[in-house]
């Protein structure tokens, strides 16, 4: 630390290329910044899943419903410490363009079942009580302005009321908030009572299952005991960990994803490369002085820091100040289109491993440079000058 | 005349000595061809999209489903009503019968071949009237399926993206067995994504009863569908939206395209201003590099507008090479390259190529140009500005 003031000075001897290098680093990492808050978005929470929750779905395609009969047959199971249900109603508000998901659920045994949904507890006691209330999650709210006590016609795609209509409208009573803020909660929940009672055909299914297994059981073989007990029945299963299920959703994403997030890492590089380079660059250029700096006594190990530091000081300024917009824009964004593309975030695995791949970069790139002007013969170094 | 002979000779001679500066040179022209790259690659897969979606529909075809639907999967009609459409005003006649096919979508998990994972694989139930509906569709391989049997005919893109859809294999969904006995092909639209079945089948493998979920019907002409829609708007018995079937694949696509422009654009654009950086910092290293050349050369009577020129030129020429290699990289990696992915509004997947087209290669290389103009520029002006006597006094 005590050669700062030196490693300041030159690292700006030459202010424009300096300039450029760490502007074309801040450019690669609020790439890098945006890119691992969408790829998390695309990942659909496989990191915020419970490994104690299990999806039960129709063997055949998530579209096919279950029966209601089933959900005594999986609470009876060995090992299952809680079930509930859940269904795709796939409406929308006001306009097509504004869709998000709307569940018909049973409050009690849904919210229990996620319990890093949070809300006042008169919000929830208010919601069990009104047959035809609703709750949205925070970010719903905000994209939509709505407030406690608002009614919220939404139309059905799917579910026509058995009287005809389309329109199905609720009263909102609560708005959750989720504890983990890389879940998203731009959804709207329903009673099924009331979706039961008023659609107009596939009285008495469900879309799918969520339960919790027993603390200890092992959630595979959970899974297995209840996929056998449907077997060779017209409604087979398929029951899988939550994680495994957002994984195998966003696999249906495919390879778009892969090919986007491998396309941009090519960039990224290229980016720490053209960088890199210039760094190198200005190092060469400065051998004779490297080689005054030995004159005056400096060690072989000092002008090796030295001339790392700088390196990793240019990478550092340009990356810090790339990822620190991009945290900001990604805030503005999560505000902004929450509910379009819900689960936008990024991740303090993504901003530790951003600081990492600066400094990486940065040894990387300054270390040829540094051996060499380590290695230096004074005589011969100054000769060439 | 002598001025432009001069900025010729200045430009030829800055470019003969573009090897020596090889190193930086490499550098701007690897940072473009990335931009351009990149650029190509997302909205080439935009452009395949659009092509399989919107190729699939045509103008004389009209789609009919139930009032407020946003896509086959979600919509529902009844037998009574597919026989009022049948005999509505507008649809074209093969002797008695309207040529048409009720239709019912559903979706089966099937594995994809390069994740080994189940998708949603669009299955549909059709009439024997479905390939009289579409264009372009035709049997390539095998035979129709029979009419009451658990047999399918698929797509050539599903075959070819998903496991097990060979003709002459069996596949299982949950309790329903089927043989697959032909393949057809349909331009490499949307079609082809799906397998078919015939429509009675389907309805009891699904217990849908007697209900499909869209008819679609030829029309007389493509201004019949004015005539079709009063028709059925005025008849109380049934609830229905019509459509044309280009409008409606036009819709069905738009999510998802515009979702990868939405994310194209700006990319395109925050990289491409990282390029510029590159390309300034190799200009500034070039012309710091020739400071001598350029100071004897004013010395000799180039004035300042040639020096600005030549140095623009080998800017513009360094970017317009790069974007060169970078969308003839796109070109040759991604140019039908076939992917599958899960569009929003049917829910199920379509199999579609990247389309690396002649027009997103120009505006690629567009994109190289601005970046090569705006990297050359600022040092161009400093080449020009050079204090000749100072220059030469440093040699």
């Amino acid at each position: 630390m005590k050669y700062f003031r030196l490693i300041w000075k030159n690292a700006w001897r030459k202010k424009i290329r300096t300039s450029l290098t760490i502007l074309s680093v801040f450019v690669a990492f609020l790439l890098f910044a945006l890119l691992s808050a969408i790829g998390f978005a695309f990942r659909g929470g496989v990191d915020v899943a419970d490994a104690e929750r299990l999806i039960v779905i129709h063997k055949v395609s998530l579209i096919n419903p279950l029966p209601m009969s089933y959900m005594n047959r999986i609470a009876a199971t060995e090992g299952v410490a809680s079930v509930t249900h859940a269904s795709w109603f796939g409406g929308y508000y006001q306009d097509p363009r504004n869709q998000f998901p709307q569940f018909p659920i049973d409050p009690k045994s849904y919210l229990d079942m996620y319990p890093e949904f949070t809300m006042p507890t008169d919000q929830i006691q208010a919601f069990e009580r009104n047959r035809t209330g609703a709750i949205v999650g925070q970010d719903l709210a905000t994209t939509y302005g709505w407030k406690i006590g608002d009614r919220i016609p939404i139309q059905a795609t799917i579910w026509t009321k058995a009287d005809g209509g389309r329109t199905w409208e609720f009263e909102l009573e609560g708005v959750f908030s989720s504890d983990d803020p890389r879940s998203s909660t731009a959804v709207l929940l329903f009673q099924y009572d009331y979706f039961e009672e008023a659609r107009a055909f596939g009285k008495g299914t469900v879309g799918w299952y969520i339960l919790r297994v027993e603390s200890g059981a092992d959630p595979i073989q959970v899974a297995n005991a209840i996929d056998l007990q449907f077997a060779n029945s017209p409604n087979e299963t398929k029951t899988s960990t939550e994680a495994a299920f957002a994984q195998s959703f966003m696999k249906q994403f495919g390879n778009i994803a892969l090919i986007v997030t491998l396309i941009l890492g090519a960039v990224f590089f290229t980016l720490l490369l053209v960088s890199g380079n210039t760094m190198s660059q200005s190092v060469r250029e400065r051998i004779s002085e490297l080689a005054v700096l030995k004159t005056l006594g400096f060690t072989d190990r000092s002008v090796l820091g030295i001339v790392l530091s700088e390196s990793v000081l240019i990478m550092l300024l340009g990356g810090l100040l790339g990822l620190g917009l991009g945290w900001l824009i990604i805030q503005g964004l999560a505000q902004q289109i929450g509910s379009f593309l819900p689960g936008i975030f990024l991740s303090p695995k993504a901003i530790v491993i951003g600081i990492g791949m600066m400094i990486g970069a940065g040894i990387l790139a300054g270390i040829f440079p540094a051996l060499k002007a380590m290695r230096l013969s004074i005589i011969d170094a100054l000769a060439r000058a | 005349m002598r001025g432009l002979q001069r900025i010729l000779a200045m430009t030829l001679l800055n470019i003969r000595n573009l090897p020596k500066r090889i190193g930086s040179s490499i550098v701007a022209i690897t940072g473009v061809a990335a931009v351009v790259l990149v650029f190509a690659a997302v909205l080439s897969m935009a452009k395949g999209f659009e092509r399989t979606m919107i190729s699939a529909g045509s103008d004389d075809t009209a789609i009919i489903m139930r009032s407020g639907s946003t896509s086959e999967l979600n919509s529902g009609l009844s037998n009574d009503q597919v026989l009022i459409v049948a005999d509505a005003p507008g649809v074209l006649k093969d002797g008695d019968t309207s040529v048409m096919s009720a239709e019912l979508y559903v979706v089966v998990d099937v594995k994809k071949r390069t994740s080994n994972t189940d998708a949603n694989v669009p299955f549909r139930g059709v009439q024997a009237g479905a390939f009289d509906v579409r264009k372009n569709v035709k049997l390539v391989e095998g035979r129709m399926f029979e009419p009451g049997k658990n047999e399918i005919v698929v797509g050539r893109s599903a075959q070819q993206e998903f496991l097990g859809l060979e003709t002459g294999s069996t596949i299982r969904f949950g309790q329903s067995v089927w043989d697959v006995v032909g393949t057809f092909e349909a331009g490499g639209s949307v079609s082809e994504s799906e397998l078919w079945t015939d429509v009675r089948v389907l309805q009891g493998a699904y217990r849908r009863g007697n209900s499909f979920q869209s008819v679609r019907v030829k029309l007389l002409s493509t201004d019949s569908l004015e005539e079709l829609d009063a028709a059925l708007e005025a008849d109380p018995r049934i609830s229905a939206d019509v459509m044309s079937e280009k409008e409606y694949y036009s819709g069905q696509a738009k999510g998802l395209s515009d979702f990868i422009k939405i994310i194209g654009y700006p990319l395109t654009i925050l990289m491409s201003i990282g390029a510029v950086f590159g390309a300034l910092n190799s200009m500034y290293t070039s012309v710091s590099v020739r400071g001598k050349e350029i100071a004897t050369l004013r010395a000799l009577g180039f004035g300042p507008v040639s020096v600005l020129i030549s140095t623009m030129v080998e800017s513009t020429l360094l970017a317009l090479i790069g974007g060169l290699i970078g969308g003839g990289l796109a070109f040759v990696v991604f140019n039908g390259l076939q992917v599958s992915t899960l569009n929003g509004p049917s829910f199920s997947q379509v199999v579609f190529d990247f389309a690396v087209t002649g027009d997103l290669l120009v505006n690629g290389l567009y994109v190289a140009l601005i970046i090569g103009a705006f990297g050359g520029l600022f040092p161009a002006i400093r080449a020009a500005r050079l204090p000749v006597a100072q220059a030469l006094r440093e040699l």
